[in-house]
């Protein structure tokens, strides 16, 4: 299964001021080494402050609308994000407590398969196809 | 904390530390059998007391406490046992702290790499290289890979069992290769996630842990490797192969549950984290191999980028594909191979190109009574316009396979055509 782990931003990220956090930044890019070693990562980022972000509004007839950044509220808004690929929520959450935070808050969310493969196709099926990829590296 | 919540903290933390916790006593003890067993018993120990004291705040440390316990209070019996026999000053100074030298840090990933080459060796079924390493590396719980694997319990015990005691006779040593070994050794560890991988991708349903999740198992094991040993083109390019094959799974199947086959398929459910992903383990792999593609796993990786970079069928680049399977062909000559060759020349140069190399192939004693080569024969002599044959061609494929579905979608193209 794939969860997205969501890392809030900080009033600091937010100001784009990363100065007192260089430690923060090591020990980071040493769990993120970690996440790749145990072939869990599949994608991670962090995200420029809203100041450079746009909310696009849509009323109830479908009429858009631009907002220019910064957004308030520090604390409710995505700093980062992970998508990493676990067999459990329970295995995401103790990478997370791995994880070298302090003063933050960070929200996990399990991704939806795409339309559930399992059990849609008669095995016969699969097995026939699983020997023609074998064989052709397609 | 509920038993059952804190079983499935106790399994999600062996998931993550049992790897590195082996490969560390395995290093001490040198014999992987051994450590998997000490490992083992600091996890019981972990599900009989934690429920009761909570989970502990670094349960990896705690689980290599344990572990190190056990060991100690092992050795010293053994030592006081041996008290007559042997060199007692000797090996008292070398168990003052037999685990002095494990650290979880400097060395772990090293270990980790080894323990790989050895639940991979040759010396071992391949049954029992997939078995293990699934179990030693992938942290999965016996029941869990029978399970995987469709058979009893038991079975897969006594065959887990058997693969130690061999490694163990056969004085395994807990290294991983140079030189010239390190390649046949790599490529026994790479046929043995690809193995797990493909047999995640014959499954069908899903319940907690089931054969689909090999497929995931499989692609994490790559990964873990391609990072442990990144100079190795073939490992990121086996990566790069699974990654963009396990893209497709969602697109494979239509409404009514039949096979898609991969040029019909919806290419808007591709799963593209998945193709990212593999594009950029492509990359390193060919950045890695040079001016010639490295192994078959790269090459094999390139070909499905092929279909994986066309936004539409109708993009695919046969040429490159063609060229592709022209090197592939070299290094790993097959009938099979060659098929599929003339199926990519025939959407290259049209399909009289592709029926001279089939009708060059159907000669072949190997491809005799092989129903893929009469489809495919069936595919181009329609396109050439030369119904009947195409319709007798689809008939003799429909005969000779053994598999419902497919026969019924042979029998369907013989019918369209008369």
């Amino acid at each position: 299964m794939r969860v997205m782990v969501l890392v809030k931003a900080t009033e600091d990220s937010e100001r784009g001021d990363y100065a007192d956090h260089a430690d923060e930044f090591a020990a980071m890019g040493k769990f993120n080494e970690e996440l790749v070693k145990a072939g869990i990562m599949l994608a991670g980022e962090g995200l420029a402050p809203t100041s450079d972000g746009k909310r696009v509004v849509y009323d109830a007839e479908g009429a858009s609308r631009v907002i220019d950044g910064p957004f308030a509220e520090a604390k409710e808004l995505v700093g980062g994000f992970w998508i990493w690929q676990v067999s459990s929520m329970e295995e995401a959450v103790e990478w997370v407590k791995r994880a070298p935070f302090k003063n933050q808050s960070v929200e996990l969310r399990r991704v939806h398969e795409a339309e559930d493969f399992a059990g849609r196709l008669p095995q016969d099926i699969l097995d026939a196809e699983a020997r023609l990829r074998a064989q052709s590296g397609q | 904390m509920a038993n059952a919540a804190t079983h499935r903290t106790v399994e999600a933390v062996w998931r993550i530390e049992s790897a590195r916790l082996i490969a560390g006593l395995a290093r001490t003890v040198g014999d992987v059998g051994l450590a998997e067993d000490i490992a083992q018993d600091a996890l019981v120990a972990a599900l009989e007391q934690w429920p009761a004291s909570g989970v502990p705040d670094n349960p990896g440390a705690w689980l290599t406490a344990v572990a190190r316990r056990r060991y100690v209070d092992g050795v010293r019996r053994r030592v006081s046992f041996e008290r007559r026999a042997g060199d007692l000053a000797r090996e008292l100074a070398e168990t003052e702290d037999p685990m002095a030298e494990i650290e979880f840090d400097a060395h772990v990933e090293d270990d980790v790499l080894r323990l790989i080459f050895t639940a991979c060796h040759p010396v071992l079924t391949r049954d029992a290289r997939v078995a293990l390493t699934l179990k030693l590396v992938g942290g999965l719980s016996t029941e869990q890979i029978a399970r995987a694997f469709l058979v009893p319990t038991p079975t897969m015990a006594a065959r887990i069992t058997r693969a130690k005691k061999a490694l163990a006779d056969a004085k395994v040593p807990f290294e991983v290769p140079v030189g010239a070994e390190l390649t046949a050794r790599l490529a026994s560890v790479l046929e043995v996630v690809y193995l797990i991988f493909n047999e995640g991708y014959a499954a069908t349903s899903g319940e907690s842990w089931t054969r689909a999740d090999l497929c995931e198992e499989a692609m994490r094991l790559g990964r873990m490797l391609a990072a442990l040993a990144p100079d190795e083109p073939e490992a990121h390019g086996l990566v790069a192969l699974m990654e963009i094959q396990a893209s497709r799974i969602p697109a494979r199947a239509g409404r009514d549950g039949q096979l898609v086959t991969l040029l019909d398929q919806d290419r808007s459910r591709w799963n593209r984290l998945l193709i990212t992903h593999g594009l950029t383990e492509l990359h390193k792999a060919e950045s890695l191999s040079g001016s010639q593609l490295s192994g078959p796993y790269v090459i094999q990786a390139a070909l499905a980028a092929c279909h994986a970079r066309a936004l539409i069928a109708a993009d695919t680049d046969w040429t490159r594909i063609v060229a592709l399977y022209d090197v592939l062909r070299a290094l790993t000559p097959s009938p099979v191979v060659e098929l599929n060759r003339a199926v990519a020349v025939s959407m290259a140069d049209g399909p009289a190109a592709g029926l001279a190399i089939v009708d060059t192939l159907a000669a072949d004693p190997a491809m005799r009574g092989y129903h893929l080569l009469s489809s495919v024969r069936g595919d181009l002599l329609e396109r050439l316009g030369r119904t009947d044959e195409a319709r007798a061609e689809f008939e003799r494929a429909a005969a000779m396979t053994a598999n419902a579905s497919e026969r019924a979608h042979l029998v369907s193209r013989a019918a369209r055509l008369t």
